[in-house]
């Protein structure tokens, strides 16, 4: 059902006339459109399978690399209570990835495949884990903006035409919130603490509220993907309209925290019912998903030696399972 | 990856969410066998009770229909209203049928 010899099934097709292409694709459209599901052995677009095995992948990418940040401050919690909300959390981030991963092998790519494009570079990953966590405060802005930016980014992929991603999305926007809400809570103690814990919580926002805008990506005008994936309905809305709603959603949760958003152009438009903000600093978003990022270096380094240390543990265990089976069989 | 390593075999998992339900598909795990597959599956799958009881299915050995002969599969079945009870006219008055 999952993963095996579904690649063959989009190659072969191609090898077909263009008329029964055409036939096809059209057919596979109209179940698109008709906000139809699309599973893994029907017959799709090759453009749609790669597309989804790009996204998801580094989706699937992020959510692992996403514990590193928070990793950090797990032997350093102020609190028994924090250390082992903290823990359950960054377990949850290593879930994701692996609902994720699960539904990117349903499209014919091999999770070995998927994890040493993450290790050689040539996968990306959010840009937003390319920078450190010093305080933390910084665990608490991680979880109210980095994983709410996140829930705005992943509630309409819930209803993604492709049915495997979708589930898994619904899996994890369900225990996105849990995130959401004990960062805010932090951010809620530090910030009715004292005047250093308040400090320690608006420098946080300072650093971590512009790369949190820059995580729904380049402004459409600038998205060269948009307009295919909304045909295919692998995205409801542009990357400017839900950028807009997480700073609509944002800023009165900052004002109630007392903090102050590092954004003087920020502007309330009664017209428009919509907060105003200012310029994006782009050359920052590209230099950081280019590699140049604070921290791009310490992250993929993080992740080649878990990935070399665990080398022995995974042979260990196929050669036990081994084993297992071939005394299991003697024995039979 | 620098050199070649065995990947581990993929599983499908269900899991029973309560006593009394069927089992349902979830999503896969790797393992190295089926024990294992369990143990990962209970933290992947199950970190907030969604679960009393897993299955796992080496993924190889699921045989699955093909989308292209579902008009022949299932076809046949929508010509037989027959089947359903609203297919038959009953008077008013006759009760309890």
């Amino acid at each position: 059902m999952y993963t095996q010899g579904l690649d063959s099934l989009g190659r072969d097709c191609l090898h077909q006339g263009a008329a029964d292409t055409a036939a096809l694709e059209s057919h596979f459209q109209a179940k698109v459109d008709a906000d139809d599901k699309i599973e893994p052995k029907d017959w799709m677009p090759d453009a749609y399978r790669q597309t989804l095995i790009r996204q998801i992948s580094q989706h699937a990418h992020s959510e692992i690399v996403g514990m590193l940040p928070e990793g950090n401050w797990i032997t350093r919690a102020p609190t028994l209570k924090r250390k082992a909300v903290l823990i359950a959390k960054v377990q949850d981030e290593g879930g994701h990835g692996m609902y994720l991963y699960s539904a990117a092998e349903t499209l014919g790519i091999s999770r070995d495949q998927m994890i040493g494009q993450l290790l050689s570079g040539a996968a990306k990953y959010s840009s937003i884990f390319n920078y450190p966590t010093p305080t933390w405060a910084d665990v608490g802005a991680i979880g109210w903006l980095v994983d709410g930016a996140a829930i705005m980014n992943q509630i309409p992929i819930c209803r993604c035409s492709y049915g495997p991603y979708a589930r898994a999305m619904v899996r994890i926007c369900r225990e996105e919130s849990f995130h959401q809400r004990q960062g805010f809570e932090i951010m809620l103690t530090l910030a009715r603490g004292t005047p250093a814990q308040k400090a320690m919580a608006q420098a946080s926002l300072d650093r971590w509220w512009w790369p949190s805008v820059m995580m729904f990506g380049p402004s459409d005008a600038q998205s060269k993907h948009t307009a295919q994936s909304m045909r295919w309905k692998i995205k409801r809305f542009t990357n400017d309209e839900l950028r807009q709603k997480f700073v609509d959603v944002t800023v009165p949760q900052a004002k109630f925290l007392g903090l102050t958003v590092p954004d003087p152009a920020l502007a309330w438009d009664e017209a428009a019912q919509h907060y105003r903000f200012g310029e994006i600093d782009w050359a920052e978003f590209h230099a950081v998903l280019k590699g140049n990022g604070p921290c791009n270096r310490e992250r993929l380094e993080a992740c080649r030696q878990a990935h070399e240390a665990g080398r022995w543990v995974r042979e260990a265990a196929l050669a036990y399972a081994d084993k297992r089976r071939s005394s299991a069989a003697s024995a039979a | 990856m620098s050199d070649q390593e065995r990947e581990w075999p993929l599983f499908e998992v269900f899991i029973r969410a309560r006593s009394g339900l069927e089992h349902k598909h979830v999503g896969s795990i790797h393992a190295v066998d089926a024990r294992m597959a369990i143990e990962h599956a209970r933290d992947v799958y199950t970190r907030r009770q969604e679960g009393v009881s897993i299955w796992v299915v080496p993924s190889s050995q699921i045989a699955a229909s093909d989308p292209q002969d579902a008009d022949a599969l299932f076809e046949p079945a929508k010509d037989k209203v027959y089947r359903h009870p609203t297919f038959y006219a009953i008077p008013d008055e006759v009760k309890n049928l």
